[in-house]
């Protein structure tokens, strides 16, 4: 079994009386996708989050490439190698397709602390943003304004700026939401071959997605993982189908 | 029909240009110094355009900065003229009389001033920002009033105004150049920074702070060098009206110049390169147009600001142009 590359223990968050999650412990290991399912308010947005760096836990910790990053900032975790796309895309949407993957590349690159030359006349930069954009098929619509992009374009589009980062690990809230049977497909299909660049841990909704995708699946209930295994396992878990998945699987 | 923002700014360039030229060859000095104002606010409202137009944080305390720099030509002005000595423990100086240096104090202390003043306030965003901005604005207005060894609240006058190596500065026509090749200056920097990636990172910061902290960049960073930056350039503008005027007082602290200074930037364009000039030519115009007619003419500068905020949300750019202004 390879060393993880992402790995939460015991991360804990408490608002009020709920407790959204219990003493989480989940890995990511190099080359897969490990999704993690469950209701609605089981936790996961806030696993998410704690690993990202927007909610402090209470308890526990983040480490990535056995480095302890709990400490660390969203930003600061970008650039140790954590790539996230949202489940509400979180663009700049008055901004040109094309700037908002070279925003990437800045921050990936060289950094925002350059005031004379143009960012889209740098090479390197838009070089970079380029390749993400074309690997995700927007770069015919490079120049739009984010604003009028279709929905399922933002996704893309989303995943376009996380693949600037180089990152070591992807982390992807929902990214099959608000797609089309096609949309899903497509992006399936891409997820599919990312994970051999870097291991996505993966929240999503689409079973069929999930299922087809995942080479380990967690499910969270009421902010506890009651389960861990591949899908085979998991479609067979009797708490599992009690809890969560119904007549689903 | 809409216009090429390109076009339209050089345009207004010009305009700016020709107009003094005018007034020099008809001999009418009154209509180069309202130039002049026009060019000096549009200098502070460029800088208030850096943070609250690319930014997109409201600062409601940027006469702070105006302030300053009026009181840095003040005060060096001031000893340079009694032959006083000015004591700042760390070093002793009998003041100047020289512009340069005057600017490169005013746009020292504006800087630092806006390095503390942000470390502070950037913690904060929307209407909290705005408040704290207007809550440091009101402190150094109240500690202006209460220095008497400047005269308080009746202000500082210069007898003379300063100088610029090869110039006469009371020639009209020369201190507005003077003020013209700065707003240039100001402008042409402005269009650089916006196009770098550090503008392309604090407009998309603007738009979404978690999508900069996503790429790695730490947005408070981005802003708090804004805002520095923000504040030095309307310290130079508040350098230059002093010495326009040849008086400083705490007025240059107030509130009221702070709003005035946003609602040139409304007026113009937020975000626009050219936003604050547009903005400052329709404030002086209509203060010396209406202002001789009636005492309400703000009424008047109310409607249109009333219009703007309602219809069109690109200000007069963002109208002759086609294009939306930056949302704030």
């Amino acid at each position: 079994m390879s060393e993880p590359v992402l790995q939460t223990s015991g991360l804990t968050k408490r608002f009020g009386a709920l407790l959204a999650t219990d003493a989480v412990s989940i890995d990511l290991r190099a080359g897969e996708i490990h999704a993690i399912i469950g209701p609605n308010g089981a936790g996961k947005s806030t696993l998410i989050e704690q690993i990202c760096g927007g909610v402090r836990p209470d308890a526990g910790r983040v480490l990535l490439m056995k480095k302890d990053i709990s400490a660390l900032g969203r930003h600061a975790r970008a650039r140790a190698g954590l790539g996230r796309t949202f489940q509400i895309s979180a663009l700049a949407m008055e901004d040109s397709v094309l700037e908002n993957v070279v925003l990437g590349a800045i921050g990936a690159g060289a950094g925002p602390w350059h005031f004379w030359r143009s960012a889209l006349a740098s090479e390197t930069l838009t070089d970079r943003a380029r390749s993400a954009l074309s690997r995700v098929g927007l770069m015919d619509r490079h120049d739009r304004i984010c604003a009028t992009l279709s929905h399922g374009q933002r996704r893309m589009l989303e995943v376009a700026v996380a693949l600037t980062l180089l990152p070591r690990v992807f982390v992807m809230d929902e990214p099959m939401a608000g797609l089309g049977a096609d949309g899903s497909k497509l992006m399936t299909a891409f997820l599919d071959d990312l994970r051999h660049e870097a291991p996505i841990l993966l929240v999503e909704h689409d079973m069929d997605a999930v299922f087809t995708l995942a080479d380990r699946i967690s499910v969270m209930v009421h902010g506890k993982v009651i389960a861990t295994g591949t899908s085979a396992e998991i479609r067979m878990n009797r708490l599992v189908r009690e809890a969560y998945l119904g007549d689903l699987a | 029909m809409h216009l090429n923002e390109t076009a339209l700014n050089g345009a207004i360039l010009l305009g700016l240009l020709s107009l003094p030229l005018y007034a020099l060859i008809v001999d009418e000095p009154y209509t180069i110094t309202l130039m002049t104002r026009v060019v000096i606010l549009a200098l502070a409202a460029v800088g208030l355009n850096i943070i609250l137009g690319v930014g997109g944080l409201v600062s409601f305390g940027h006469a702070i900065f105006f302030g300053i720099g009026g009181y840095a030509m003040g005060i060096l002005a001031y000893h340079a003229q009694t032959f006083t000595i000015l004591d700042f423990g760390l070093f002793i100086t009998d003041g100047t009389r020289l512009m340069p240096v005057i600017w490169l104090v005013a746009m020292a202390v504006s800087a630092t001033a806006a390095f503390l003043i942000g470390i502070l306030s950037l913690r904060t965003s929307g209407v909290y920002f705005i408040m704290i901005t207007l809550a440091f604005g009101q402190m150094f207005y109240y500690f202006a009033i209460s220095w008497p060894e400047y005269g308080g609240e009746d202000g500082l006058s210069i007898y003379v105004r300063n100088t610029f190596p090869g110039l006469n500065t009371l020639a009209p026509i020369q201190f507005f150049a003077i003020c013209l090749v700065l707003l240039c200056l100001a402008l042409y920097i402005m269009a650089r920074l916006r196009r770098s990636p550090f503008g392309l990172a604090l407009n998309a910061a603007r738009q979404s702070g978690i999508r900069v902290e996503t790429v790695g960049i730490d947005p408070v960073r981005l802003r708090l060098l804004a805002f520095v930056l923000s504040g030095t350039v309307t310290g130079l503008a508040g350098a230059l009206y002093a010495d326009l005027n040849r008086f400083v007082s705490p007025v240059m602290f107030s509130w009221q110049f702070s709003g005035e200074l946003i609602v040139l930037i409304v007026i113009g364009g937020v975000g626009r390169l050219m936003g604050p000039v547009v903005g400052a030519c329709v404030f002086v115009a209509l203060e010396h147009l209406l202002g001789g007619l009636t005492e309400f003419w703000l009424i008047i500068l109310g409607l249109i600001l009333l219009g703007i905020v309602l219809f069109d949300r690109g200000g007069i750019i963002g109208f002759l142009t086609g294009r939306a202004g930056a949302h704030v």
